[in-house]
């Protein structure tokens, strides 16, 4: 055989700034949390605002990781994806009502122990529902990024509907389990103990999605699907299998990050998700599609300026998340870290 | 033909408006290298495309390994047994090269006896094993698309234009890597526009034109013959 002549590669070396250009949008949020240090100026305040601001981005995370992934698989924009965080949050708080006992006792095993059957009993509902939602709604609409904006926002006015005939029309107002009320200070900061849990278990997900994808194959095969659908269809593996399981992992975290915002924000309605879904989908765009690393640095970058800039100068809170997309999209237009550049 | 591995019947496979093959027809024999030659916009790569299920034919029967697949998914293809290099290589560059090739190796993992056959013939996969594929030069992209076909024993190769577009130097070193698996007994059906390297691999030559096979036969002997060549493919012995 012959073995390559005179072919002897090797990459040529990085300057400084292609690495620094590669390296950018994982320093975005250090460089934001320190110009919130900067701008803010007391500690006390700015760790409070940090903390919150995390626990925010974190559970905006959770909510959109799923939705760029599906974005990135099969190329399905679903409007339909903030029902599911509805449906979590809904199906949620329902649980941790049955299990008041357990939320208002004084032990921490017993409330954490509702939150997380709340957790599993939202994630199992909103993930049969999508389930059911991929094969009537999306299924018939592959292809035609028209037909599946109308028919998924069509889909999710339904499933509000359907959630008003079920539990209601009227807000639903809860408190936090009891262990999870008040603050821990921490160097003179007022920290929420809900927030730090919530900064955890989005943690505690992020790191579980990022071994899923790096270190299984099942991770491989979505990483790839990503990028070359076809191709990996060709190497023998059915897409539109791992797409519907996609489909209800995302959905399901849609359902978990609906119980997290629901305790958050102690006050559920019909709309929540469709309300979420401005921001997800700031954080899906701006993070690049189909990039989970992506979504998770765009929803910190989210939940911390929403924060920092709500306290400096509240009237433009509204507007802040709007400027970081534009500021973003004008410095890399396909989004932070896009996996899918041409579709 | 009794040892076909592989028959299209009167092929016909449009993309949007346009009559791309109009009713093609022709066999892969087992073992055996067939090259499918014509001028650029015949439907040389439209062909392979249908055979692999990334196009579906309007009419005919793809008739693989003795099963009828003309309606079958691409992966199911795939799992039958049909390696597919696309033209353009179809790597996945924000994947590693380590795991481009992991998740080529369907049945699990890939067997090492393999990979290290593999790395002696393509060198230049070991040297960046860890690296991004997309990183890669064209050669290697075409080295690793090509190993990355040969992971597994397939029935068949589809390969399409492997040489396109590389220096002298890589298209030796593949020229060799693919006369290896020739010599293995492997069945392909292989795109190629460079006419030295068409002969240097051929057994068979399927010749297209217009969406149409206009001449089947040994290579041997279209490679004698530069009046055949003229005539079929427009080509002249200055071309190659």
């Amino acid at each position: 055989m012959t073995i390559a002549p005179e072919h002897n590669p090797v990459f040529a070396r990085l300057g400084w700034r292609d690495r620094l250009g590669q390296s950018a949008p994982y320093l975005l949020v250090p460089v934001l949390i320190a110009a919130g240090f900067a701008a803010i100026g007391a500690p006390s305040s700015w760790l409070t605002l940090t903390v919150s601001g995390l626990a925010m981005g974190m559970m905006i995370f959770i909510m959109a990781s799923g939705l760029t992934l599906v974005f990135g698989l099969m190329d399905v924009i679903n409007f339909g994806h903030g029902a599911f965080i509805s449906l979590g949050a809904y199906m949620g708080v329902s649980v941790l009502f049955w299990l008041s006992g357990w939320t208002e006792a004084a032990s921490l095993a017993l409330n954490v122990g509702a939150i997380g059957l709340a957790i599993l009993a939202a994630m199992l509902f909103a993930g049969a529902v999508s389930w059911a939602f991929e094969r009537t709604i999306v299924r018939p609409v592959y292809g035609s990024h028209l037909k599946q904006i109308l028919i998924t926002v069509g889909a999710l006015i339904v499933l509000e509907q359907l959630i008003h005939v079920i539990w209601g029309a009227e807000e639903i107002f809860l408190l936090r389990p009891e262990s999870l009320r008040g603050a821990v200070t921490f160097f003179g900061a007022a920290l929420e103990k809900y927030r730090i849990l919530a900064v955890v278990i989005g943690l505690g997900i992020f790191i579980a999605m990022r071994l899923v994808l790096r270190h299984t194959k099942i991770g491989l095969i979505v990483r790839a699907g990503v990028q070359n659908g076809e191709m990996v269809e060709a190497l023998g593996y059915r897409l539109r299998l791992v797409f519907v399981g996609v489909f209800i992992a995302g959905s399901a975290l849609a359902g978990l990050g609906g119980v997290m915002w629901a305790l958050y924000e102690q006050v559920i309605t019909a709309g929540m998700g469709e309300n979420m879904m401005i921001l997800i989908f700031i954080v899906v765009i701006i993070g690049g599609l189909g990039s989970v690393e992506g979504a998770f640095i765009g929803a910190l970058l989210v939940g911390l300026l929403q924060n920092y800039v709500a306290f400096l100068e509240p009237k433009l809170a509204l507007v802040s998340n709007i400027a970081l997309m534009t500021a973003i999209l004008m410095w890399r237009p396909q989004g932070m870290m896009p996996v899918v550049k041409a579709k | 033909m009794s040892d076909a591995l592989l028959s299209l019947e009167n092929i016909r496979t449009d993309i949007a408006q346009y009559h791309i093959l109009k009713g093609v027809s022709f066999s892969v024999p087992r073992g055996q290298v067939t090259m499918l030659l014509g001028r650029n916009g015949v439907g040389k790569t439209t062909s392979l495309r249908t055979i692999m299920g990334l196009w579906q034919a309007k009419e005919g029967t793809l008739t693989f390994d003795g099963a009828d697949i003309t309606g079958a998914p691409i992966s199911a293809r795939a799992r039958a047994g049909i390696g597919f290099v696309p033209e353009d290589m179809g790597i996945f560059g924000d994947l590693s090269v380590e795991e481009n090739m992991v998740l080529a190796a369907t049945n699990g993992m890939p067997d090492p006896a393999r990979l290290e056959w593999l790395f002696s013939a393509f060198p230049a996969l070991r040297t960046f094993w860890k690296s991004q594929a997309g990183a890669l030069s064209g050669g290697q992209k075409q080295m690793l698309s090509i190993a990355r076909a040969m992971i597994e024993d397939r029935k068949l190769y589809l390969i399409d234009e492997p040489t396109k577009g590389l220096a002298p130097a890589i298209i030796s070193t593949m020229v060799g890597a693919l006369r290896t698996l020739k010599q293995q007994g492997a069945t392909v059906l292989m795109v190629e526009q460079n006419f030295s390297v068409a002969k240097a691999l051929g057994d068979q030559a399927v010749v297209m034109d217009d969406g149409v096979v206009v001449w089947t036969g040994a290579m041997a002997e279209l490679a004698e013959s530069s009046a055949l060549q003229e005539r079929l493919m427009g080509l002249s012995m200055e071309a190659h």
